[in-house]
């Protein structure tokens, strides 16, 4: 789907990636489903912190996982909340900057909840962290879309080797990786199970 | 045939494959919600020059191409017959060397000889991709595609979102003036491609020589058809491309192939009226049932937007285009060639036959 996705996914470089399904895990497990649910509901916790509840929160995933992940911690927030949490999803692929090196990619769905994002609180929901160019991505999407009050950045997965000057708020787990090796998120409403593994 | 290095054409609803088509009207799906953004602008296509080149009169198809290449923040040049060196006795050819050494990255044409998109695409004249807007009497493909998206929308749609193969057994009749329909053509194409079934419904000289080798069926009888069908294409008769008289009478063409609020009323509850513009009201269309609720004719012209958006970014947005790459341009080219030949009444075959008259 991306270069970070597909590099940190280990897939071939193809729109497919972030259409199909990931193969069977394979490499080492770093985070078993118990251990993303844990990470997840931490980050709920964390950004209900950082926000001070849950006004004017909007959770954006960037697709694919990014979009399932969003809607978890959004079903945990509303838990503790009691109160829903706004949720959409936000396409990159057009604000990519590595747009016109590869072949014309399939667009994935950016749904932005009613109301918009304008002096909302949003939260970018993405699996893996790696060079941070989607993020810068994202960025530049959004700001097509509105003006909120302040973006923050929740990933289920750091793995380090940033190009740009781009950080996250809230991390699932930090993941030391060489360049060389190449971190797989699965997901069970997409992959049929919750991992995230390491070759 | 293959598609030599760096091409990237649309020039017939041929060259697509079902998967080409399908992803098209995906990637239009997901383009369509940009008309509800305060930003009708994505950055797909920045720095990329597009020249609509029209040598014929049209309002919807190029303010549309405009509009598309526009919101994908592509330059764009308007270039029409009137006004230009073109109405000065310009070759095609020449005009294309222009093109080429202003740096065009596609060309969106449309021209009254039908086969010009085509010559222009593989004489070698330039690089430049080539969209088919429409040549005489033979293929409009992003036409078909707005009009396969519309059907897709209103009759393939699940829980709000397109559904693949959401075309297939359904019914399509194509009524009027087929003969000179390029959109025919084009939908006839799509549609089989897409699993729909097309019926032609016109009087038989309105029916183009050779219509039996194309996958569609033939009827005469507009009301033993419309009880079956899901979808109504009305087509306008083109009175400016006839040179004879094809019919006895306006009256009696609209009598018998005229949709009006009777005919209408025998329509499944589901079906939809569409029109792919200019229409005659009074004519092929009544103006109760062009303003009715089944009609969808004002849609197909928003749609038109996100089709072309898609077009052009999946030709342009890339290293190489996404869709189109198929060999199938083939039967297109022969009939081009022959369609040019006799539109110019030449028989040459070289380039002078796309000159302006």
């Amino acid at each position: 789907m991306s270069p970070t996705h597909s590099e940190a996914h280990s897939e071939a470089p193809s729109a497919d990636a972030a259409a199909g399904p990931q193969p069977a895990a394979t490499g080492r497990t770093v985070l078993d489903a118990r251990d993303v649910s844990r990470a997840l509901t931490r980050i709920s916790h964390e950004i209900l912190e950082r926000n001070r509840g849950s006004r004017d929160l909007v959770l954006l995933g960037i697709p694919t996982r990014g979009v399932h992940l969003a809607r978890r911690i959004a079903a945990k927030i509303s838990e503790v909340e009691g109160a829903e949490v706004l949720v959409g999803s936000l396409d990159v692929t057009m604000y990519r900057d590595d747009l016109r090196m590869r072949p014309a990619r399939a667009l994935l769905p950016t749904e932005i909840p009613p109301g918009g994002i304008d002096d909302k609180v949003v939260v970018l929901v993405d699996d893996v962290l790696y060079s941070g160019r989607t993020i810068r991505a994202a960025l530049d999407a959004m700001n097509d879309i509105g003006r909120p009050r302040a973006v923050r950045l929740a990933v289920l997965v750091d793995r380090g080797h940033r190009d740009l000057p781009i950080r996250a708020d809230f991390v699932g787990k930090n993941l030391p990786t060489s360049t060389s090796e190449s971190v797989a998120v699965r997901l069970a409403e997409h992959d049929g199970e919750d991992s995230v593994t390491i070759k | 045939m293959t598609v030599p290095t760096g091409s990237r054409h649309l020039l017939s609803a041929a060259d697509l494959t079902r998967d080409d088509a399908e992803l098209i009207l995906s990637t239009a799906e997901e383009l369509r919600s940009l008309a509800d953004r305060p930003i009708k602008k994505l950055p797909a296509l920045r720095g990329r020059t597009i020249v609509n080149l029209f040598f014929e009169d049209s309002t919807r198809t190029r303010i549309s191409f405009e509009a598309a290449a526009k919101r994908l923040s592509a330059d764009v040049i308007n270039f029409s017959a009137k006004g230009s060196s073109l109405s000065k006795g310009e070759s095609l050819k020449d005009t294309a060397l222009t093109l080429e050494a202003m740096g065009a990255d596609a060309v969106v044409v449309r021209h009254w000889a039908s086969g010009a998109p085509h010559n222009l695409a593989h004489a070698g004249w330039s690089r430049s991709s080539v969209i088919n807007a429409g040549d005489g009497t033979h293929e409009h493909p992003t036409q078909a595609l707005l009009d396969a998206f519309t059907m897709t929308r209103h009759l393939g749609a699940k829980d709000g979102a397109l559904r693949p193969g959401g075309l297939d057994g359904r019914r399509v009749a194509i009524v009027g003036d087929v003969l000179h329909s390029r959109v025919a053509r084009s939908n006839a194409l799509l549609l089989h491609t897409l699993g729909a079934e097309v019926t032609l419904v016109a009087p038989p000289t309105l029916l183009p020589y050779g219509v039996d080798t194309w996958n569609v069926q033939t009827s005469y009888d507009l009301d033993a058809v419309l009880p079956k069908t899901d979808v109504v294409m009305m087509l306008r008769v083109q009175r400016e491309r006839m040179n004879a008289s094809y019919f006895p009478s306006v009256r009696e063409y609209s009598r018998r192939y005229g949709l009006d609020a009777r005919r209408m009323a025998a329509l499944q509850d589901h079906a939809i009226v569409m029109h792919p513009g200019p229409m005659i009201r009074g004519m092929e269309i009544t103006a109760d049932v062009a303003d009715s609720e089944r009609s969808v004719i004002v849609e197909q012209v928003t749609n038109g937007v996100a089709v072309r958006m898609a077009v052009l970014y999946l030709l342009l947005g890339g290293s190489e285009p996404a869709v189109a790459n198929g060999p199938a341009d083939v039967g297109a080219a022969d009939l081009g060639a022959a369609d040019l030949g006799a539109a110019t009444g030449s028989t040459t075959g070289n380039d002078e036959e796309s000159e302006q008259q």
